[in-house]
């Protein structure tokens, strides 16, 4: 039988992730995934064409508070954990390429 | 004499500490002593407060000798999973991707234990971002079980069942996405309860599934169980998930807990706990009979979707865990590669070196769920089956005050065994995630052992918001059996 999902899914599926994977992960993946995805599909014995989905289990829907002012972090403790930065900012390496 | 102080429960040490009777830094110093001697062999803890929680200790045994009144926990070694922010210490999930991450916040809970004068022993190990059923896809360390240290605590929350069993703490949080209090707390032969989705704030809890996942208590006793949800029940307007305490109101768990339900309806599924092996469905109908012996009626049930519950929970979870998990880009905070050229690379070479292959495989799982063309046929299934998965709660509890069935369908496994099988890991949490997934409140309290010595859980599950009667009736097995007082050998 055909894999539920082939190793060209799963590099896709690795770059919608923003995961860089070796060919080793993903051969093993492709074959790990396959056996969980045959399994979930037991679903499919169930009819659920009348069910509506549950997102979750609370009778909640909308939480509102009051809008006020309140203390926040502050830059220092926010970007504390910066792997890198430039004075406030984060620094990252160039997003848009010049033209 | 110092045995003595380590196995006592939690209420009987916060009430001789704030009589005066019992020193709490006698308490902390005992416990660091134990640390000091067996966490080589245990490895619970990723991070330990030694320092910290010798002040912390002395500072409460001024407040006593000054006269001031004491928290619900004064001088209470407690533990907490490493799923949780603190500003001291790290913060590390058990992944390398946040190994050297210190959260700028605590989580509410820690601000309640803290509040209550509870004395913070240290984090504890667990399954990287709670994802895992052994502990052993922690990217920091290996945690033993107590009771045979070839085989797993469970998981996720094994650093903090195997500390709680092996007493080098007394009490610990976990936290429980699809069983990961209960199956280690049965693993490790102590009480862990997972309360109604809501019921505890999740502000500050390391997101992994927000739908499922809820913190609770692990602990050696139902009254320290009990004890621990009066400190961290309750509505936080930091979390808009915890309930309005108009709606469900928290009361005191200790209050009526050794008052038995009477007329107490039990209802169980045979169908569904065929699947368990025959020394823990022993275990299980011994527990059965106690309860008959104690007045309760007993009625069989069918709850005819819980067979899919791990297909479900498996695609609700990791769809959960991929959008979550997105946040570790390399960028705010966490791990960032060294060898990124460019911006795509910021993100995809950080994440494949942070995180380890258990977060990848579901983060994948969750992304293909979530992907065009097959969103309706994973992700709005699974939803749809987690609507059916309820239904069976909601009908079963019409005719019953509670729920009881295994909570694993083995007792602690070896170390490795199932790590080259994934499906196989999953299948272990098949008793387990129901309760996630339908939000209701469910407890894992020991009721024997397996002919290897290794201890069995019973669980039992309640309706939403009823955490004092579910406790309540596990008080009513405890009171009249001791496997709760038994100890692992090391101890």
């Amino acid at each position: 039988m055909a894999k539920k999902i082939d190793q060209t899914r799963v590099r896709k599926v690795a770059r919608l992730s923003r995961l860089e994977l070796t060919e080793a992960e993903v051969a093993e993946f492709a074959d790990q995934l396959s056996a969980i995805l045959e399994y979930v599909e037991k679903m499919n014995e169930l009819d659920t064409d009348d069910v509506q989905p549950l997102a979750h289990c609370l009778p909640i829907s909308n939480c509102f508070r009051a809008d006020c002012v309140k203390e926040s972090l502050g830059t220092e403790k926010v970007l504390g954990n910066a792997p890198q930065r430039d004075g406030e900012f984060f620094k990252v390496p160039k997003i848009i390429d010049s033209v | 004499m110092q045995d003595d102080l380590l196995n006592m429960d939690c209420r009987e040490l916060r009430d001789g500490i704030a009589a005066g009777r019992i020193k709490s830094i006698t308490v902390a110093e005992a416990v660091f002593e134990r640390i000091e001697q067996y966490e080589p062999i245990v490895g619970a803890y990723i991070t330990t407060f030694k320092e910290h929680a010798l002040a912390k200790a002395e500072e409460i045994d001024a407040q006593i000798a000054a006269g001031k009144q004491v928290g619900q926990l004064a001088g209470v070694p407690i533990a907490v999973k490493d799923v949780l922010c603190t500003t001291f210490g790290a913060t590390t999930c058990a992944s390398k991707i946040l190994e050297n991450f210190h959260a700028p916040y605590n989580a509410t809970v820690i601000e309640k234990l803290l509040s209550a004068d509870a004395v913070i022993v240290g984090k504890t190990n667990m399954d990287e971002f709670a994802m895992g059923s052994s502990t052993e896809t922690s990217g920091l360390k290996q945690t033993v079980n107590p009771w045979d240290t070839s085989r797993v605590p469970g998981g996720s929350s094994g650093g903090s069942t195997a500390a709680v069993a092996g007493r080098l703490c007394f009490a610990a949080l976990g936290s429980d996405t699809g069983g990961s209090i209960r199956q280690p707390a049965s693993f490790c032969g102590v009480v862990g309860l997972k309360p109604t989705y809501g019921r505890v704030s999740r502000f500050g809890l390391v997101a992994y599934g927000s739908s499922l996942d809820q913190i609770g208590p692990i602990t050696r006793t139902v009254a320290d169980s009990a004890l621990m949800m009066n400190v961290i029940a309750g509505h936080d307007p930091a979390d808009s998930t915890s309930v309005d305490e108009k709606q469900a109101p928290v009361c005191d768990y200790l209050e009526k807990l050794d008052e038995p339900i009477k007329q107490l309806k039990i209802a169980v599924v045979p169908q569904f706990n065929a699947g368990a092996e025959s020394q823990v469905q022993k275990a299980i109908s011994d527990a059965i009979g106690v309860y008959k012996n104690l007045g309760a009626e007993i009625i069989e049930i069918e709850m005819p979707h819980l067979d899919y519950a791990i297909a479900a929970y498996y695609i609700v979870a990791t769809a959960e865990a991929s959008s979550n998990l997105a946040r570790y880009d390399g960028v705010h905070y966490g791990h960032r590669s060294e060898n990124a050229e460019d911006y795509i690379e910021v993100y995809s070479k950080s994440r494949a070196e942070g995180f380890g292959k258990e977060v990848k495989r579901r983060i994948m799982l969750g992304t293909y769920a979530l992907s065009s063309g097959y969103y309706d046929a994973y992700y709005l299934k699974a939803l749809k089956v987690r609507n059916l998965i309820r239904s069976d709660f909601t009908k079963a509890f019409e005719n019953c005050d509670c729920i009881i069935m295994p909570v694993s369908p083995t007792t602690a496994f070896k170390i490795g065994e199932k790590m080259d099988d994934p499906l196989k890991m999953y299948l272990s949490d098949v008793y387990t995630i129901a309760a996630n997934l339908a939000g209701v409140p469910a407890v894992s309290i020991p009721c024997g052992f397996d002919e290897d010595n290794l201890p069995i859980g019973l669980q039992i599950l309640a309706p939403a918001f009823c955490e004092d009667k579910l406790l309540r009736i596990a008080r009513m097995y405890e009171s009249r059996t001791d496997w709760h007082k038994k100890k692992p050998a090391i101890v």
